[in-house]
Parts: structure tokens; sequence; C-alpha cells
């Protein structure tokens, strides 16, 4: 080697291998060979081990019928589909658990955390025994109970609870009207989609106006009209297009109508009830993060409790509640996998459980199962991580 | 959990242990450890189903011990592993368990693509109905639109779609993970009917509120032949299991019973009997075991129709008569091959 790569200043000169920077790379390269080799071999010894065994392997099963029924499918799926298709629908079984949760948690944990903060100490009080009653008891605990003892309590089919004759309940879950679309129905759906694009445009027009000449518009009604409004016009114009089919007791159950599993109400609601109780602890912690100082600004300035609370502290306090609440709802979605208990067909239930004893690619479909919920939960923490960039505070 | 961990340790034992390598046998291993290791039920009554004492008592649970009697002349010396339906295969693939003796039905797809053999058939049945009386149904055929309820990870799951798909029928299916939880949500009136083998029908009913109030409907919709289950890649233990059944059908045909087993090692001039209870010939030689397995099993648990009559017989509360499970000479097919 010659001098001319060596520092100036007089470091002694040494061997490559003492580079920092060669050193680091070069143990990381050999860390790596070494991750891909065991991974590598690990795979083929266990696929020549089943191979001697004649345990089937592969991804093939995906392709051939399923041969079993599912009582919630979000899609078309009989019991000639597929073993891949069949994964979908307990997928999205799984995901309708985790987005209505969390929209529930969400809701009811912002109540119960600033509940906690009252000056009223009823709600104060009613605040802190939900927190401390609901986080301390195991959650498969909770389905368990919103299912067995929720739906003991339920009559059956035959008795009923009817609402204006529309709506029934019975241990059997909750049976809804099912909207049938007829000729220009289309339209009235596109009415509901222009409505909600025109009033999040009304929303920005109107707070940029607010911003510039300080002049406030009533939004919220505005919007609310329009939302209603448009809808109704189109539906008026194009002769009500849709109509409702009415839910009918025949035989052993109702027929027609749209059928809420007791499993997925028993599910989502313990689910979020349960979430909801950290949640709570979570915005508290938030909003006691915010200073008292910016209150007492915030009521000088003119502007009420709930004004000061929802411009002034909440926006401050989203960013100490984000990442915990994030990781709640990374909770809320692997909790639904405790569905299995209460026969809620989820992607645990119908994938990993009925497909793989009828298949017995135990590997696989765990492998499968496994890597669905790693990339929910990697979804679910990039989009709050995006959303916690946004709120967070910018420093000067 | 226990499905989870029982992947792990099948997918490690299946990518760690070198491709070759040939282990000790089975029958090594479990001479050497002392016991049997025997995947049963969570609790079906009348085939596998513990106490309050923890212990184990059924036609499932007796089969193992019999095997253990075969090995140790000690129907004590085994383990029972509770396993749910959909855990079972992987706990016998992964080396878990020895043998699965838990109602598991005999198709094609286990028995070719899982890596495992059927040693035989301890019970026939087949699938049916039970319902609540007031509903008045008194056929399968009139069950269009029910709400059903079954456990998931069974072969039930598909005879019930094909049975509802062939009559051109409707319905509700709702897959419970364990026995208890489909009992338990049928009596709190979720489904209307309760499907499973007839045999799990009878003591699935004893679990409930008011049994009286349920009836088992006349159709059986599928063959399920029960048997013992072991894994691939060792004949011999495979063998071993194998006739152990057959030595206690054998016996029975042959007047043998735990009562009469020590008179008859004496005194039989049949040589049939001579040579089940190991009196003639070398019988045990060829399957690693001693020579008198065959007088050991009848000895310690007795033979096919005692072990029928104390587990799930008429005498017994589940009431079950013999059936197709009879002796092949007294109307059934329970037929064992012959000691020679």
């Amino acid at each position: 080697m010659t001098d001319l790569a060596g520092p100036v200043g007089g470091r002694a000169k040494s061997s490559f291998i003492n580079d920092p920077k060669v050193r680091s790379i070069g143990l990381q390269l050999i860390a790596l060979v070494v991750v891909v080799f065991l991974g590598w071999s690990f795979t083929e010894n266990a696929r020549d081990n089943l191979a001697a065994q004649k345990i089937a392997t592969g991804f093939g099963f995906l392709d051939n019928t399923a041969g079993f029924g599912i009582n919630q499918t979000l899609i078309p799926y009989s019991e000639t589909s597929t073993y891949g298709r069949a994964f979908v629908v307990g997928l999205l079984n799984t995901l309708l658990v985790a987005v209505v949760g969390i929209i529930l948690a969400t809701i009811i944990g912002f109540l119960v955390g600033i509940g906690r903060l009252s000056k009223n100490f009823v709600v104060r009080t009613i605040s802190t025994v939900y927190v401390e009653v609901l986080r301390n008891l195991p959650p498969l605990f909770q389905i368990l109970f919103w299912y067995l003892a929720v739906l003991s309590a339920m009559p059956g089919p035959r008795n009923s609870i009817s609402l204006f004759g529309e709506v029934f309940i019975s241990n059997r879950g909750i049976i809804i009207p099912r909207p049938l679309f007829g000729d220009g129905a289309g339209i009235v759906v596109w009415a509901i989609g222009l409505a909600i694009f025109l009033a999040i445009l009304f929303r920005h027009w109107a707070a940029s106006r607010q911003e510039e000449t300080g002049r406030y518009l009533p939004v919220l009604r505005i919007n609310l009209g329009l939302l209603i409004g448009l809808p109704l016009l189109a539906m008026i114009v194009t002769g009500f297009p849709i109509t409702f089919e009415v839910p009918e007791l025949k035989g052993f159950n109702f027929v027609g109508g749209i059928q809420v599993i007791p499993e997925f109400v028993a599910l989502t609601v313990a689910l979020a009830t349960y979430t909801a109780a950290f949640i709570a602890e979570n915005v508290r912690s938030g909003i006691q993060s915010v200073s008292h100082g910016q209150t007492e600004a915030a009521h000088s300035l003119g502007l009420r409790h709930a004004q000061t609370l929802r411009l002034v502290i909440i926006p401050q306090a989203m960013r100490v509640i984000i990442p915990p609440l994030t990781s709640q709802y990374l909770n809320l979605t692997k909790n639904s996998s405790l569905a299995v208990g209460i026969g809620y067909p989820d992607l645990v239930a119908v994938f990993a459980g009925t497909a793989l004893n009828q298949t017995g690619q135990a590997i696989e479909i765990i492998a499968i199962t496994m890597g669905v919920y790693l990339l929910l939960s990697i979804i679910t923490a990039t989009v709050m991580n995006a959303y916690n960039k946004r709120v967070a505070l910018v420093e000067r | 959990m226990k499905r989870l961990l029982s992947t792990f340790a099948l997918a490690g034992a299946m990518g760690l242990s070198a491709f070759s390598a040939q282990a000790a046998t089975k029958l090594e291993q479990v001479k050497s450890k002392g016991f049997v290791q025997c995947g049963v039920s969570q609790g079906l009554p009348g085939f596998s189903n513990p106490n309050d004492k923890g212990e184990w008592s059924g036609l499932d649970v007796e089969f193992c011990r019999a095997v253990a009697a075969a090995i140790f002349g000690d129907p004590t010396k085994v383990k029972f592993t509770p396993l749910s339906a959909k855990d079972r295969f992987t706990a016998l693939q992964s080396g878990d368990i020895d043998i699965l003796s838990r109602n598991t039905t005999w198709t094609i797809t286990r028995d070719t693509s899982l890596g495992l053999n059927f040693t035989g058939v301890t019970y026939y049945d087949g699938q049916g109905f039970m319902i609540r009386k007031d509903k008045k149904v008194n056929s399968a055929l009139e069950l269009s639109g029910a709400s059903v309820c079954t456990q998931t990870g069974t072969t039930t799951e598909q005879n019930l779609a094909d049975y509802f798909r062939a009559n051109n029928m409707t319905y509700e299916v709702i897959a419970f993970a364990t026995n208890d939880e489909v009992v338990k949500a049928y009596d709190a009136g979720r489904c209307d009917v309760l499907t499973t083998d007839r045999s799990g029908l009878a003591g699935e009913r004893l679990k409930l509120t008011n049994p009286d109030d349920h009836i088992v409907l006349p159709e059986i919709i599928s063959k399920e032949p029960l048997g013992p289950v072991v894994a691939h890649g060792d004949d011999q233990w495979f063998d071993i299991v194998k006739w152990v059944l057959y030595a206690q059908l054998i016996a029975e045909e042959l007047g043998v019973d735990s009562k009469n087993v020590d008179e008859q090692q004496k005194t039989a001039i049949n040589p049939e009997i001579k040579r089940l209870l190991g009196t003639e010939g070398k019988y045990g030689e060829g399957m690693g075991i001693g020579n008198d397995w065959g007088y050991l099993i009848i000895k310690h648990v007795g033979n096919y129709g005692e072990m029928y009559d104390r587990t799930v017989g008429p005498d017994t509360p589940l009431k079950l008569s013999r059936g197709l499970n009879a002796l092949w000479n007294k109307g059934g097919i329970q037929y064992g091959m012959p000691v020679r």
C-alpha cells in the first residue's frame, strides 16, 4: 500500500481490516450469508423430510375445492369455491372486525378518556370504573361473556324482538332489511358520492375563507343538508329505485334481509370495549401532557371549554396519544383471532382451522396466516406513523 | 396456541433433523422412556374423558392402555395428551405423541397425504343430527334453512356441506374450536341442530341442561370409521398398534376374556387360543415384544367386547348398541385377522 490514502495528521498506517467501515460492512455481509444459508438449508431440509414422510407440501392446495360452508361471507362464496377463496373470505371477516372494532374503540376510548378528567364526579367515577374493570379482565373471557351471557338472554327466532316490523333481534343475530337496487339506483349512488365530494370541498373552501376574512360559515349544517338533500333529490328524480327487502320468518330462520351474526356482534363489542379502556388511558395521558397554561391562554382568548378542548388541547395531545394508539389498534387486530373461541369465521378459524385440518398442510397455512397478520400490522403502523408525522409538533 | 407450538415443533423437527440419520425405532423410544404417549380428545364421554381426579376413561383410552399392556405388561404406563380436533395430526407428525387414539375418522386424505397410518377401526360410526324435540322435526330432510353447530377441524363440516348440497337444502354453519363450546352454543339456542358422529351425539347429549328434550334424528349421513393412528416411517410400531386391536377382536371371538384368561392360558386346547396367549409359537418376536403380548392385553384390559361394554355399551350412560361394531359372525363388521 502506498502512503497516498493515509491521513495526513499522522495517524498510524494500519491494515484495512482495522478500518471500521470495511469491518462493519464485512461483518454484516458475513451475518447475511449465514442467515440466508440457514434459512435456505432449513427450508430444503424441511422439504426433504416432509417428502420422505409423504406429507403433502406446496401451495397447490389453494386451487382445490374447499367443500365446507362459512356463515358470514362478504364476497360470494359457496362450498364449491376454492381454499384460496375461503382464505379471502376469512381475511375479509378479520378485517371487518378490525375496522369496525377500531372505529368503535376510538370513539368510546376518547369519550371515556375525556370523561376521566371531567369535573363532574359521576362522569369521572363511571369512567374510572370502566377503565379499571375492562382493562383488567382477560379479553377471551370478555368475548365469551358477551357471547354466551347475551346470547342465552335473547329469545329464539320465533319470538324475536321486532323493531317496527323491519328489524328483528334474536339469538340468531340482528336481521336488518336488505336494500334492493332497481333501475336508476346507480344515479342515487353517484349522487351520494358527489355529495360527499362536494362536502369535503366546501369544508376546505370555508376553512380557507375563514382564515383570510375571519368570517365563519355554519359548515356542519350546510354539509348535512348537502349530504341528505342531494341523494334525496336524486331519489325523487329517479322515482325511488331503492327498495328494501324485509326479512321474513320461514321455517327455522329468517329469510331475506341481512343477518348480522351474534358472533360478529359479540366479538366486535368485546374487543372494542376492551381496547377502549386502554385508549382512554392514552387519551388521558395525552391531555394531561398539555400544560395547563394552554387552557388558561385559550380561556383568556374567549374560547369556551368545549372549543378549548377541540381546538387547543386535543391537537397538542395527539402527538402523545398517537404512538400508543397505534399499538392498541395492532392489539385489537391481533386479538380478533380469539374469534375461534366463539365460532366467528375469521382468518384463523376458517383458514388456520378448517382448511388446515382438511388439507393437513400446517406449515404452509400457519406461515401464510402469520404473514397476513404481520402485513396487516405493518400497514396499520405505516398509516399511523404517517398520520403521526402530520400531527407532530413542528418545532422551530 | 398449542397448534402453533406443534406447528413450530413440526417445522423444527422437519427442518433441523438430518435427512438420512436413522434415529431409534419408536418401540425403543417408548421402552426407554417407559410409557406410551397417547393423544386423546379434550373430553368426549365414552371415548376419552377425564374424571374429577384427572383419570381418563373411554374406548380410545382403553385402547392405549391395551398397547401399554402389550409392551410393558402394565396398562398404567400411558400418558395422555388432550388434543383438539385441529391439533391432533400435527402432534402426531411432530412426534409429540406415539399414538393418536381420538375418535379419528379414517379418510384417504389423512391416510395418504398427512404422513399418517390408520391401524384399524375401533368404532364404526356415522354422522348424525341432534335437535330439540319441540322443533317437531322427524327427518334430517326437513332441516332446510336450519342453523347448525359443529366442531371445526373435523370431517363433519364437509359431510354437512355435502349432505345439504346433495339434497338441495340451505343451512347456516357455526363452527367452534372445541366440543364444549359447540354444546354450550347449542344449549343456548344459537343453532337448531348439533351435528357430529352419532356416538359423539350420545355423549354430548349428556352434557346438555335437559338431555331428554333432545332427539337424535334417524339419518346417518356419512361413514365414519374411527380408529387409532400412528406416524409414517416405523412399520414395527404400526404392526404393534394394529395387532393389539386384532388380538382383542380375536379374543372376543374365541370367548377369551379378562376373567377366564388365566385359566385359558393353562388349560386351553384350541391352538388358536394358545397362539393368541403365547403358549404356542413366538408371535410377539416379529413385533419386538414379549410372546405373551396377547395374554397381557386380555388380562389387563380385556377383549374388544368387554372394552366396548365398559365404555359405550348399552349399560353405560351412552347406551350404544353394538350395531356395526358387533363381530362379523354376530351381524357386525368387526373382524380380527388370524394369529398364525
